[in-house]
C-alpha cells in the first residue's frame, strides 16, 4: 500500500467524524439559535425600546436601565427584598446542609433512611408543595403556629405580616437542603481516612479535626453549593406567587405590600401583567449581571480560601 | 509532617495508659452505644421536621370541613372523609389536566433524551472543528438567567401563532437542555472507548455506536436525565401559566393554582387532597429512582 491513499482514507475518516460531529449536535445548534442566541441578542435589543406589546415601540436607548434605578417606586424595595432572601436562605441553608450532611457522613446503621426522608422534600417542589406550606403558615390553624404555641409562643401572621412574611419565605426554602445535602455528603466521603488517623496520633481532639481537616477538605463542595444556591435564591418565583397572595388572587403578587416583591415577581409583572416588554427586558439584564457579579465575587474569594487538595 | 512528639504521648503509651484506667465508659461499647444514641437523637427529631409537612397535608385532606380549622388541630380525624377526594375531583376537570400534563411530560422526557443524548455524543466523542468554541457556547448558556430569552421566546412564540398551545412547552425540549447535556457527557467521557474503536473499524456507523454500544450501558445515566426531566416538567409553572389561556388546557401545576384561586380558603381540605394527588406520583417515582436522582446530582455537582 502507497502512502498516499491511506492518508486520503484517514482524511475521510476524520472528514466523516466531524459531519456525524455537526449531525449529532445539529438538533442543540438549531434550538442554541432560535430558543437561545437569537433571543439573547433580541432580548438585550428589546431593552433598549419601551415596547409595551400594544403601542408602537421606539428606541429609547438606556433609559429603561436609568429609569429602573432612579425613578422606578419599586426596584430599591425589590432589590433588597431579594438580597435579603439570598442572603438568609443561603447561609442557614447552607448551614443546615452541612449539619445534616455530617450527621448522614456517622457510620450508625439505618442511616441510609434518613438521608431519603431529608432529601424528599426537594424533589416534590412546586406548586401543590407551596400550596402545603400556606397552609402550614396558617395564622390562625395552621401547624407552624400550633407547634409554636405548644412552647407558649404565640406565632405571628406569617404571610399575610409585612413583617414576617419574609422569615416565613427562608423558613420554607430550608426544607430544599437535600440536593446540597447530598453534595455535602459526597464530599466528606471523599475525605482520605488517613488524615484523620494521622490527625489522631498527633492528638488533635475532635474540633481540631473538624476546623483543620473537615473544612478544609470540604471548601470546594461548599464553595459549589453556596455558587448554585445563590444563583438560585435570586430567581425564586413559584414559592412567592403561590404565599404572598392568600387566594391567588393577581394583584397581590409579591404582597402582602411590597413584603415579598422578590426580582424575578417583579419582572413577571412588569412583562405579563402590565406588558411592559423593553423595561422587563432591562430588568432580566441587570438579573444577569447581578448573577455574574456575583459569582465572579464568588469566584475571587474562592481563589484565596478554598483548599483544592482534595480535588485529585 | 515534622511533628514533634513527645515519649510520653506515643500512642503506645497512650494505648496502654487508657487500657489502665479501663473503666466501663472508656470501652469501646459504650463509645459506639453513646455515638448511636447521639446521631438518632438529632437525626430523628430533624426527619419528624421534614416530614411533618406531608403528614400535616394528608392528614387535612381526610378532615371534615368543619374540623379544619380546629385548635388545636387534631392529627387523625375523628373520620376519614374519604369522598373529599372524589367531591374535590369534581370541582374541576382533574382527568383533563392530568392527560394534558402527561402529555407534554412524556413527550417533553422522550424530546430532552433523543436530542440530549445526541449532542452529548458529539461533545463527548466526536473531533471537530469548531467543537470547543461551540462546547464553550454551550456551558455558558448553563449560566444564563432563562428570564433574559423569556420575554423573547413569549414574542416570537405568539408571533409563530403559537400563543395558548401546547406547542411553547412541547418543541423547545427536542432542541437539548444545557444541564442534561452536561450531565450525559460526563457519563460519556467515563466510558472506555475501546469498544467504540473496535466497531468503528468493523465499519459500525456513529449512530450504530451510539445506538448499539453507547446507550445500553449508559442506562443509569439515561435513566437520571428522564427522571429529572420527568419530575421537573411534571412541576412546571411558569411556562403553562404564560402561555396556556384555555382552561382545557391547563397542566395540573396551573389547574391546581387556579382551583386555589377559585376556591381558596373555603375548602382547604379539598385543596390539600388535590396537592396530595399531584405530589403522589413524584414521591412514587422518587422512591423507585433514588440512586438515579444522587447520581446526577453528584455527577454534575463534584466530578465537573
Amino acid at each position: 500500500m502507497s502512502i498516499l491513499p491511506k492518508r486520503l482514507t484517514q482524511l475521510t475518516l476524520r472528514q466523516r467524524e466531524e459531519r456525524d460531529f455537526y449531525f449529532c449536535i445539529a438538533l442543540w445548534l438549531i434550538g442554541f439559535v432560535l430558543f437561545t442566541g437569537g433571543p439573547v441578542v433580541y432580548s438585550f435589543l428589546m431593552s433598549l425600546t419601551n415596547w409595551t406589546g400594544l403601542t408602537n415601540r421606539e428606541w429609547v436607548g438606556f433609559q429603561n436601565y436609568i429609569q429602573l434605578f432612579t425613578t422606578d417606586p419599586l426596584f430599591g424595595t425589590v432589590l433588597k427584598n431579594t438580597f435579603v432572601y439570598g442572603i438568609f436562605s443561603v447561609l442557614l441553608g447552607t448551614l443546615l446542609a452541612l449539619g445534616v450532611a455530617l450527621l448522614m457522613n456517622q457510620k450508625v446503621p439505618g442511616i441510609s433512611i434518613f438521608r431519603t426522608i431529608y432529601y424528599l422534600p426537594s424533589v416534590t417542589s412546586g406548586v401543590a408543595v407551596a400550596i402545603m406550606w400556606a397552609w402550614m403558615f396558617n395564622p390562625r390553624a395552621g401547624l407552624v403556629n400550633y407547634l409554636l404555641s405548644l412552647v407558649g409562643i404565640q406565632g405571628p401572621a406569617w404571610f399575610s405580616s409585612t413583617q414576617w412574611a419574609m422569615p416565613g419565605l427562608i423558613l420554607v426554602s430550608l426544607w430544599g437542603i437535600g440536593p446540597n445535602m447530598l453534595v455535602l455528603l459526597a464530599g466528606l466521603q471523599g475525605i482520605p481516612t488517613h488524615l484523620y488517623e494521622a490527625a489522631r496520633i498527633d492528638g488533635a481532639n475532635p474540633r481540631d479535626e473538624f476546623v483543620h481537616i473537615t473544612i478544609p477538605m470540604l471548601s470546594p463542595a461548599l464553595f459549589y453549593v453556596i455558587v448554585i444556591s445563590m444563583i438560585t435564591s435570586f430567581q425564586i418565583f413559584e414559592n412567592v406567587y403561590i404565599l404572598s397572595s392568600a387566594t391567588g388572587a393577581p394583584g397581590t403578587l409579591g404582597g402582602p405590600g411590597t413584603a415579598l416583591r422578590v426580582y424575578v415577581i417583579d419582572l413577571y409583572q412588569n412583562a405579563f401583567v402590565n406588558l411592559r416588554m423593553g423595561y422587563a427586558s432591562a430588568q432580566a439584564w441587570i438579573l444577569c449581571v447581578i448573577i455574574m457579579l456575583l459569582t465572579w465575587l464568588m469566584f475571587r474569594i474562592n481563589r484565596r480560601t478554598v483548599h483544592y487538595e482534595a480535588a485529585e | 509532617m515534622g511533628t514533634v512528639v513527645d515519649s510520653k504521648a506515643t500512642p503506645e503509651h497512650r494505648v496502654a495508659r487508657r487500657a489502665e484506667i479501663g473503666s466501663f465508659f472508656k470501652t469501646k461499647t459504650f463509645r459506639n452505644v453513646t455515638h448511636v444514641v447521639l446521631v438518632y437523637g438529632l437525626a430523628v427529631p430533624t426527619a419528624i421536621i421534614f416530614v411533618l409537612p406531608f403528614l400535616w397535608m394528608l392528614s387535612t385532606s381526610f378532615k371534615a370541613p368543619n374540623e379544619v380549622f380546629d385548635f388545636p388541630p387534631k392529627w387523625i380525624p375523628g373520620t376519614f372523609h374519604f369522598e373529599n377526594y372524589s367531591q374535590a375531583l369534581a370541582l374541576a376537570p382533574f382527568g383533563q389536566y392530568v392527560l394534558n400534563t402527561l402529555f407534554v411530560t412524556l413527550n417533553n422526557v422522550i424530546g430532552n433524551l433523543v436530542s440530549c443524548t445526541l449532542a452529548a455524543y458529539g461533545f463527548a466523542r466526536l473531533r471537530a472543528r469548531g467543537k470547543n468554541v461551540l462546547f464553550l457556547l454551550m456551558l455558558a448558556t448553563l449560566m444564563l438567567p432563562i428570564w433574559v430569552t423569556l420575554i423573547p421566546q413569549y414574542v416570537l412564540f405568539n408571533a409563530i401563532g403559537w400563543g395558548n398551545s401546547f406547542a411553547p412547552l412541547m418543541v423547545p425540549p427536542w432542541f437539548g437542555w444545557p444541564f442534561f447535556i452536561f450531565l450525559l457527557r460526563q457519563f460519556f467521557m467515563t466510558i472506555p472507548k475501546e469498544l467504540e474503536e473496535a466497531a468503528r473499524l468493523d465499519g459500525a456507523t456513529t449512530l450504530g455506536i451510539l445506538w448499539h454500544i453507547i446507550l445500553p450501558i449508559s442506562t443509569p445515566a439515561l435513566a437520571t436525565v428522564a427522571v429529572l426531566a420527568f419530575i421537573g416538567n411534571w412541576n412546571n409553572f411558569f411556562a403553562p401559566l404564560i402561555y396556556l389561556r384555555d382552561p382545557n388546557m391547563y397542566t395540573l401545576a396551573i389547574a391546581v393554582q387556579r382551583f386555589r384561586g377559585q376556591f381558596g380558603n373555603q375548602y382547604i381540605h379539598y385543596m390539600m387532597a388535590v396537592s396530595v394527588l399531584m405530589v403522589i406520583p413524584i414521591i412514587i417515582i422518587f422512591f423507585f429512582a433514588q440512586r438515579y436522582l444522587i447520581k446526577g446530582i453528584v455527577m454534575t455537582g463534584l466530578k465537573t
